[in-house]
């Protein structure tokens, strides 16, 4: 406590009318018939879920990739319908690893591989994912998006956004000392830096309450495609896995890297259709913060990281791929939607 | 404007990024070339080293468009 000087501000004022540590989503429309099953039992009893064994055979990516985010979702901020004893429920981790190791299946099937091959791991990472060039969905909202369009694009990304920093905090306790130091770094000022009002996550809430939006979690999962649930399942996979920390760290890194610049195509793209400014502050923020996060992210966790842990080198290439292609995925099923050739 | 050495920092620590921005960590204020005092509210800040940002002195991450002989050694 300081005895001198202006007090610390409370870090509970000028939250607004938000209260997201006291929301809990709701349980989504089901997707096919394992999400129905899931959805049905956890709303009864988690432990049900033993009964109609792992998962069938014949069931769809969506309805599986559904039903993993649900299941992901136990470990956040939960289901206002569902016990919380549910996260730890055994039928539900058993059903939660078998998709998850699905998913991870399919991440690897999609990775070309990289060999790691310069002296300068920081150098070969930032340059590797510089060289990205995937379809930019800033770019379009930048010149072309109608407020309809930002919309949507708002409520897809209000799955991760609202969410915002979590899933690479569960990697914290699984690093050797130097790149646990950056990340809490890094995920302090993700964090707000003590203030409350400048936690990422909630000032996404903020932004989302100005343009008449839900900021209750998963408000808008129903209309969310299969690529928003694979991305924020990838999250939820790198993050909870101690195994898959250098992938975790990698895919962070990758989106901070490919976070600043379009950050500032979207502010002069919010500018120009005169949207709420809490909105463009909320990207604002992030072409400075991520100029700052980027950094960290590539040379003080990762390059520290392979350097004690030098197995783990190639899997932070790996998380970085899949992060890219994650965005890429993404931005082609909204621009697709919007009729934009990609 | 040209980012400072590390050793005029001041108190916080600095990192140069290689292509990229100046690191400070844990300083109150960043005094420009040109004498101004900029007041810093964050725990680490990224300043501009290829002179180019719109936020200067703070990096905005223009450099990442720059081809690599333009970019800050």
């Amino acid at each position: 406590m300081t005895r001198r000087g202006a007090p610390l501000p409370e870090t509970g004022q000028n939250l607004g009318m938000h209260t997201m540590s006291t929301t809990r989503a709701a349980l989504p429309t089901p997707r096919g018939s394992l999400s129905e099953r899931v959805v049905a039992d956890l709303r009864t009893d988690a432990a049900r879920l033993s009964q109609g064994g792992s998962r069938p055979d014949g069931v769809g990516e969506e309805d599986a990739a559904l039903t993993l985010w649900v299941l992901h979702e136990l470990s956040y901020g939960g289901f206002s319908d569902v016990d919380p004893d549910a996260e730890w429920e055994p039928a539900v981790l058993t059903l939660r690893r078998d998709l998850q190791r699905e998913l991870e299946t399919r991440l690897r099937q999609r990775w070309p591989g990289h060999h790691v091959s310069s002296d300068d791991f920081a150098d070969e990472l930032m340059a590797y994912i510089e060289a990205d060039d995937g379809p930019s969905v800033a770019s379009y909202v930048h010149t072309r998006a109608t407020q309809e369009q930002v919309l949507e694009l708002i409520r897809w990304r209000s799955v991760y956004h609202l969410k915002e920093s979590d899933p690479a905090t569960w990697t914290l306790p699984r690093l050797t000392v130097r790149p646990k130091a950056a990340l809490a770094e890094l995920q302090y000022d993700e964090y707000g830096s003590g203030r409350a009002d400048r936690l990422h996550a909630h000032l996404f809430a903020q932004a989302m309450e100005a343009v008449g939006l839900s900021t209750r979690p998963g408000a808008y999962v129903d209309e969310c495609p299969p690529e928003v649930l694979e991305m924020n399942n990838v999250m939820s996979l790198f993050g909870l896995h101690g195994r898959l920390r250098g992938a975790s760290m990698g895919h962070l890194a990758a989106f901070e890297v490919t976070s600043s610049v379009p950050s500032g195509h979207l502010v002069q793209g919010l500018q120009r259709l005169g949207m709420a400014q809490e909105l463009i502050d909320y990207y604002a923020e992030h072409v400075v913060a991520d100029s700052v996060h980027d950094q960290i992210a590539v040379r003080l966790v990762c390059a520290a990281l392979a350097e004690d842990e030098p197995e783990q080198a190639e899997e932070i290439f790996f998380g970085a791929f899949t992060c890219l292609d994650q965005e890429a995925r993404f931005a082609r099923a909204l621009l697709g939607r919007w009729g934009v050739a990609v | 404007m040209t980012a400072r050495a590390p050793e005029q920092a001041g108190s916080g620590q600095a990192m140069v990024c290689p292509g990229g921005p100046l690191l400070l960590r844990g300083a109150r204020s960043y005094t420009d070339d040109a004498g101004v005092e900029h007041e810093i509210d964050r725990p680490v800040v990224a300043v501009c080293r290829c002179e180019l940002s719109s936020l200067l002195p703070w990096c905005d991450s223009t450099h990442k468009r720059l081809p690599e002989d333009k970019r800050p050694r």
